[in-house]
C-alpha cells in the first residue's frame, strides 16, 4: 500500500525571485455522511431547517444525555474505506476532542483520534494533461459536525443554530502527496466522485456537504518538508486553487526574504483572494483527547465487512478501464464519461448495441454542453439515453446528416418526442434523391454566373455552392451527395 | 510531579473558569495535595498492561439510521438564558 | 382492618401487602410521608417536595388497585436524587450553575419507577454533581443525618453524595430513594445511615437521563430501609436501554426471590489488603462479626488477596475527574443554567462557570483538565486506566478461585460531624471512599448492609461485593447479616 515517492517535476515548480520552489500539499477533507439521522442521535442530518429543528436533547447536550451510534454511518465509513483502497480496522475508538465553542454543545467533539476507523489507502488521480498519480490516503476517521454561529443578526450578538450539530462527517486525511494546485483540484474533484459512486457523500460543496483543510508548505526541490500552514474550510474547488496559488506564493515570499514561515492556521478571503491567520484560533490548543467513556470500542465484524465488499458498486477507475476496453473510447472520454455514475449509467445505455464512440461524442459534444448551459445534472436530462440513442441512430443510418442531428437534438430537448417520428413529421429526413439535389445545384448555378466564372478560376470557391445548395434544401441534402454534384456540374476537380 | 499557580491559571484557563490570584494560589496547593496522592500509583509495574475500555465485558450496541427524534426546538431552547427565534444567543464570537 | 397509626414505621414490602390488603389507600400513605417530609425539613434532605405531584400519582394508584391492576411499586412514594432527570422538576445536581433547570424529559430509571406505578415525593439534596462524600458540597447546604452520637446534639454529616437520599429512608421521609454511586456514594452514605444500599453491576441500569458525573464509573441504585426493599426497588431500576449502549441486555432477575435463599455452600473472600493500619478496632470487630454471621448461616469463609487495593483510590482521582472534566464543559451559560455577563463569549464562559461550580466541583475539573492535558495524559490517566486493569484482574482471580462474593467494612469509620473535616486536606475526605471505590474502579456490584453500631451508637456498615451481574447472592447474603444483625433504626428528634 505504499507509494514511491514523487521526484520534483520541473513542470510543476513553481520559479521564485531566487530559483525554483516546490510546493507540497495535504488535504484533510470533510465529508458530510449520506446518512438519515446524526451520528449519535436520531435528529434528522437533512440539510437546512428551520433553527434548532433537527436537535435533539443529545446534539444540545442536555445534562444526562448520552451518544448511540448509528449503524448506517459506520457502514458509510467502510464502504468508503473500501472505495479508497484503504485497510479497514476492525477494531477503532471514539474520543472526545475537547474545546469551548458555542457551537460545540457538549464542550467536545466525538472524534477518532489514535484509533480511526480507516486506515491507509490510494487514490488514482487524473490530471488534465492525462497522466495520472496516486495519492496516499493517511486515514479516515468518523466525527460530529460542529453547529453553526450566525454573526450578521444583531450587532452584539451571535445566533447559535445546531441543526449540523452531531450530523456525521467522514475525516479523509491525505499524504503529503500533491504538488500543485491543479493536483489538488483534481484529487479533490477524484475524491468526490468516488465518494458519490459509493453513496456515501453528496458531493455538495456550496451546502458544505464536503469541505477540505489544506496544508500547504513549499521547499526547494530535493529539500526535505517545509513548514506548512493549513487553510481551513475551504468549500469550492476554485477557492481551494486560489487558496493554494496564494498560499505557495506568499510562503516563497517569505522564505526568499530570508524570513520564516510560522505554522498557523489561516483562512481563505475569496473577496481579496488572499489568505489571512486566524489569531482567533492561536489560543494554543489542548484539546484533552482521551476515550469517550460514554461509547465502547468499535468493533467491526470481518464478515459483516466482507457483506459491505461485496455490495460495492463499480467504482470509478474500474468503470473507466471497462469503457475503454469495451466500447473503444478514448481515455480521456472515458474518465469524462464516469466523472459522474449517472453520467456513466447514461452513455451505457445509450452505448449498448450501438457504436461506442459514436455515442460518447454526441453525449460529450452535445447533451453535456446543452446541459451545462442549463446547468442542469444528467439525472434532470430532457432527451432520455433512449432518445440520444435515437438520435445516433438516425445518424448512423444515414436518415440525418450531423448537422440535422444537433437541430433534432434541440427539439427532443426542448420540447420532448420520438426522434423518428421528429425526423418524419418535420421533414428532417437527409435528401438522398439524386434528382431534388440536382434541380438545386442547377438553380443556384443558374442564379450566380459570377460566382461561376469565380469558381472556374479559383476550385476551392466549389464549398461556397455546397453552403448555398444546403441552405436551400433546409440542410436536409446529404452534403457528400452536394460536393460530388457541384464539382461535377462546374467541371471542376 | 506538582504544579505551580502558573500552571493551575492556564489550566483553569482551559476549563474555563475564572480563578482569582488568591484562589489560584489555594488551589495549587489542593491540587499539589492530591497529586502527590497520586503519585503513589507510579509503584505499579504497569508493562504490557491494557487499560481498561469498559468495565464490563460488552460490545457497543448499534442503532438503525432513521429519523426519530428532533422536530421541536422549543423543546430544544425551553431551559435557554438567552434565546431569540429559537436561535441561542451569545455575545458576538469573531473570527 | 388492622389499625396502623404511624405509616411511615413500614417497610416497602409492609407498605405494598397493606395496600394490596386494603388496609390503607395510597393517598393514606402518601399523605403520611406527604407530612413526614414537612416535619423533617430541619434535615434538609429533600430541595424540593411535589406534593401536589405525589397525590395525582397516588390517586392514580389507588384507581388502578381499585381496577385489580396494581403494578410492582403501586403507590410507593419515593424520593429521588436531585441527579436524576425529572420531566418538569428542577433537576440541578445541587449545583448552581444549573439554576432554574427543569428537564423536558425523565431519566430511565425513574421512567421505570413511574412506570411500575411509585409516587414521587421530591427531589433529594446530594453533593454537587455527586462530588463528595458528606453531603456538604451541595449548593443547597449540608443535610443532617438523622442519626446522632449518644447523649451529643452535633449534627452528623450522613455521608455523600446520595446524602439526601440516605438521610431521607433513614428518617422515614420516603419508602425508599434513587441514588447513584460513582467512588461509594450509594454505599457511604448508607453506611452512615443504617440503611441498605447496592450498587449494581455497572451496565445493569440505564444512565440515560442522569448527569453525568464520571461516565465510566457512574450507576444508578436505590437506598432502602432493608434488604428486601432494596431488592425490590432495583429490580423497578433496573433495564437494558436503547439510549444507553452501556448499559447490559442480560435480563433483570427476581432480586426479591434472593432474599432469604440459604447461604450454605456459598465461598466468601475476606481480602487482607483491606485490613488498614489506622482503622478503627470497632470497625474490625463489625467486620469479624460479619464473618462469623455468614460462616454460622454456613458459608464458607476464605482469606483473599486483591494486591492492587491501594491504588484505587487514587487511580479513581485520576480517572474520575477527568471524564468529569470533559463531562462538565456542557455547563457553559449557553443552553440553560446560569449565565452571568461577559464581555465576549470566553469571559461569560468563564464567569458563569466560576459563579455556577462550587470548590469541591472546580477542584475536580481542573485535576481532570491537568492529567488530560498534553504531556500528561499517558503519565496520568493511561496509566490509571492500566492500573484499573490490574484492580479488575485481582477479582476476576478471586472470583476465579472460587470466590463467590466478598466482604468488607463498607467505610473506615462511623459518620463525622458536619465541619469536622471541611477544612482539612481534600485528600482525607476522599479517604471515605478506600473500601468503595475498587468497587467501581472494576465495574461490579456492591452492596451495603447495616451490621451493628459504634460505641457511640452509630451505624456501620458492611460491604459485600459480588461477580459481574450476580446481584441477587448480594441480596442473600446481606439477608443473612440483617436478620442475624437485625435493623436499625435512628431515634426521631427532628
Ligand atoms: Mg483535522
Ligand atoms: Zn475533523
Amino acid at each position: 500500500m505504499t507509494i514511491a515517492p514523487r521526484l520534483p517535476d520541473p513542470k510543476k515548480l513553481i520559479k521564485g525571485a531566487t530559483g525554483d520552489w516546490e510546493v507540497v500539499i495535504g488535504l484533510e477533507v470533510h465529508a458530510q455522511v449520506t446518512s438519515q439521522s446524526k451520528l449519535f442521535s436520531g435528529a434528522s442530518a437533512a440539510y437546512g431547517g428551520a433553527p434548532n429543528s433537527h436537535v435533539s436533547l443529545v446534539d444540545a447536550a442536555m445534562p444526562g444525555m448520552l451518544p448511540v451510534i448509528n449503524e448506517e454511518c459506520i457502514a458509510q465509513a467502510v464502504r468508503t474505506g473500501l472505495g479508497l483502497r484503504a485497510a479497514i480496522n476492525p477494531y477503532s475508538v471514539f474520543d472526545r476532542k475537547n474545546y469551548f465553542y458555542p457551537d460545540l454543545p457538549q464542550g467536545y467533539q466525538i472524534s477518532q483520534y489514535k484509533q480511526p476507523i480507516v486506515g491507509e489507502g490510494i487514490v488514482t488521480v487524473d490530471l488534465a494533461d492525462g497522466s495520472a498519480i496516486e495519492v496516499g490516503i493517511e486515514r479516515l476517521h468518523l466525527e460530529q459536525d460542529a453547529g453553526k454561529s450566525i454573526h450578521d443578526q444583531h450587532p452584539t450578538m451571535s445566533f447559535v443554530d445546531l441543526n449540523r450539530s452531531g450530523v456525521a462527517l467522514m475525516e479523509i486525511v491525505s499524504k503529503p502527496d500533491l504538488r500543485s494546485s491543479e493536483e489538488a483540484k483534481a484529487y479533490l474533484a477524484k475524491l468526490r466522485t468516488i465518494l458519490r459512486y459509493l453513496g456515501t457523500c453528496d458531493g455538495n460543496m456550496e451546502e458544505g456537504s464536503l469541505r477540505a483543510d489544506i496544508n500547504v508548505s513549499v521547499r526547494r526541490p530535493g529539500d526535505p518538508l517545509g513548514t506548512r500552514c493549513e487553510i481551513k474550510n475551504v468549500n469550492s474547488m476554485r477557492f481551494a486553487g486560489q487558496a493554494i496559488e496564494y498560499e505557495a506564493r506568499r510562503q516563497i515570499a517569505i522564505l526568499e526574504d530570508g524570513g520564516v514561515i510560522d505554522q498557523e492556521t489561516r483562512l481563505y478571503d475569496p473577496g481579496k483572494g488572499e489568505t489571512r491567520s486566524m489569531r482567533s484560533k492561536e489560543e494554543a490548543h489542548d484539546y484533552r483527547y482521551f476515550p469517550d467513556p460514554d461509547l465502547l470500542p468499535l468493533v467491526l465484524d470481518p464478515a459483516w465487512i466482507e457483506g459491505l465488499k461485496a455490495h460495492l458498486p463499480e467504482l470509478p477507475d474500474e468503470k473507466k478501464a471497462r469503457f475503454i476496453r469495451d466500447y473503444g473510447v478514448t481515455p480521456y472520454d472515458a474518465m469524462v464519461l464516469t466523472l459522474e455514475r449517472a453520467s456513466a449509467d447514461y452513455f451505457e445505455q445509450v452505448a449498448k448495441g450501438r457504436d461506442g464512440k459514436a455515442a460518447a461524442n454526441f453525449m460529450i459534444n452535445e447533451l453535456f454542453g446543452r446541459l451545462n448551459k442549463d446547468g442542469k445534472a444528467i439525472e434532470d436530462s430532457p432527451v432520455s439515453a433512449d432518445q440520444l440513442g435515437a438520435i445516433v441512430d438516425l445518424i448512423r443510418d444515414g436518415t440525418i446528416s450531423g448537422k440535422i442531428a444537433k437541430d433534432l437534438f434541440e427539439i427532443v430537448y426542448t420540447e420532448g418526442g420520438d426522434p423518428r417520428d421528429l425526423v418524419e413529421s418535420r421533414g428532417l429526413k437527409q435528401v438522398t434523391d439524386t434528382g431534388a439535389i440536382e434541380a438545386a445545384v442547377d438553380a443556384v448555378i443558374a442564379a450566380n454566373p459570377d460566382k461561376v466564372a469565380q469558381a472556374l478560376a479559383k476550385p476551392t470557391l466549389a464549398g461556397w455552392f455546397v453552403g448555398q445548395v444546403m441552405k436551400a434544401t433546409g440542410g436536409k441534402a446529404n452534403p457528400q451527395a452536394v460536393n460530388d454534384l457541384v464539382k461535377a456540374k462546374l467541371g471542376i476537380e | 510531579m506538582s504544579v505551580d499557580t502558573a500552571t493551575v491559571t492556564r489550566v483553569a484557563r482551559l476549563a474555563r473558569i475564572k480563578v482569582s490570584a488568591d484562589e489560584a494560589e489555594r488551589m495549587t496547593h489542593e491540587l499539589n495535595s492530591i497529586l502527590g496522592f497520586v503519585e503513589q500509583l507510579n509503584e505499579v509495574d504497569v508493562a504490557g498492561v491494557e487499560p481498561m475500555t469498559s468495565a464490563v465485558n460488552t460490545t457497543m450496541r448499534w442503532r438503525q439510521d432513521a429519523v426519530t427524534d428532533g422536530g421541536d426546538a422549543g423543546r430544544v431552547t425551553l431551559n435557554a438564558p438567552l434565546s431569540d427565534d429559537n436561535f441561542f444567543m451569545v455575545p458576538k464570537v469573531v473570527e | 382492618m388492622s389499625l396502623v397509626t404511624d405509616l411511615t414505621a413500614l417497610t416497602l414490602a409492609e407498605a405494598r401487602a397493606g395496600l394490596k390488603a386494603g388496609d390503607f389507600t395510597a393517598v393514606e400513605l402518601t399523605e403520611a410521608y406527604v407530612a413526614a417530609v414537612e416535619a423533617a425539613r430541619g434535615l434538609n434532605a429533600y430541595i424540593v417536595e411535589t406534593p401536589e405531584k405525589a397525590r395525582a400519582m397516588a390517586k392514580a394508584s389507588d384507581e388502578r388497585i381499585a381496577r385489580g391492576e396494581a403494578r410492582p411499586l403501586e403507590g410507593i412514594p419515593l424520593g429521588i436524587k436531585d441527579l436524576f432527570a425529572t420531566e418538569g422538576v428542577h433537576t440541578q445536581a445541587c449545583s448552581h450553575v444549573l439554576d432554574g433547570f427543569k428537564p423536558p424529559y425523565e431519566s430511565t430509571v425513574t421512567a421505570n419507577l413511574w412506570a411500575d406505578g411509585a409516587v414521587m415525593l421530591g427531589k433529594l439534596n446530594m453533593d454537587e454533581f455527586a462530588m463528595g462524600s458528606s453531603n456538604e458540597t451541595s449548593y443547597y447546604g449540608p443535610v443532617t443525618n438523622p442519626w446522632r452520637r449518644q447523649g451529643s446534639n452535633a449534627s452528623l454529616v450522613p455521608g455523600g453524595s446520595s446524602g439526601g437520599s440516605a438521610a431521607a429512608v433513614a428518617a422515614r421521609i420516603c419508602l425508599g430513594a434513587t441514588a447513584t454511586d460513582t467512588g461509594g456514594s450509594i454505599r457511604q452514605p448508607a453506611a452512615f445511615t443504617g440503611t441498605v444500599g447496592i450498587k449494581p453491576t455497572y451496565g445493569r441500569c440505564s444512565r440515560w437521563g442522569i448527569v453525568a458525573f464520571a461516565s465510566s464509573l457512574d450507576q444508578a441504585g436505590p437506598i432502602a430501609r432493608d434488604v428486601r426493599d432494596a431488592a425490590i426497588l432495583l429490580k423497578s431500576m433496573a433495564s437494558v436501554d436503547p439510549k444507553d449502549t452501556t448499559s447490559v441486555d442480560l435480563p433483570v432477575p427476581d432480586y426479591e426471590a434472593a432474599v432469604g435463599r440459604s447461604v450454605k455452600g456459598l465461598t466468601i473472600g475476606i481480602p487482607r489488603e483491606y485490613r488498614l493500619d489506622g482503622m478503627p478496632a470497632e470497625v474490625d470487630a463489625l467486620w469479624q462479626t460479619g464473618i462469623e454471621i455468614l460462616k454460622d448461616a454456613g458459608a464458607t469463609i476464605v482469606d483473599i488477596s486483591l494486591p492492587h487495593t491501594k491504588y484505587a483510590l487514587p487511580a479513581y482521582y485520576i480517572v474520575a475527574p477527568a471524564e468529569a472534566s470533559s463531562n462538565l464543559a456542557r455547563y457553559d451559560g449557553v443552553r440553560y443554567g446560569l449565565r452571568e455577563k461577559g464581555d465576549d463569549i470566553v469571559d461569560l464562559y468563564e464567569k458563569s462557570r466560576a459563579a455556577g461550580f462550587g470548590d469541591e466541583v472546580k477542584r475536580r475539573i481542573l485535576i481532570g483538565t491537568y492529567v488530560l492535558s498534553a504531556g500528561y495524559y499517558d503519565a496520568y490517566y493511561l496509566r490509571a486506566q492500566k492500573v484499573r486493569t490490574l484492580i479488575k484482574r485481582d477479582f476476576e482471580t478471586a472470583y476465579a478461585s472460587g470466590v463467590d462474593a466478598v466482604l468488607t467494612p463498607a467505610t473506615p469509620s462511623a459518620a463525622f460531624a458536619i465541619g469536622e473535616k471541611a477544612g482539612a486536606d481534600p485528600v482525607e475526605m476522599y479517604l471515605n471512599d478506600v473500601f468503595t471505590v475498587t468497587v467501581n474502579m472494576a465495574g461490579l456490584p456492591g452492596l451495603a448492609v447495616p451490621a451493628g453500631l459504634s460505641a457511640e451508637g452509630l451505624p456501620l456498615g458492611l460491604q459485600l461485593i459480588g461477580r459481574p451481574f450476580d446481584e441477587e447472592t448480594l441480596f442473600t447474603l446481606g439477608g443473612a447479616i440483617e436478620q442475624a444483625a437485625g435493623r436499625f433504626s435512628a431515634d426521631k428528634w427532628w
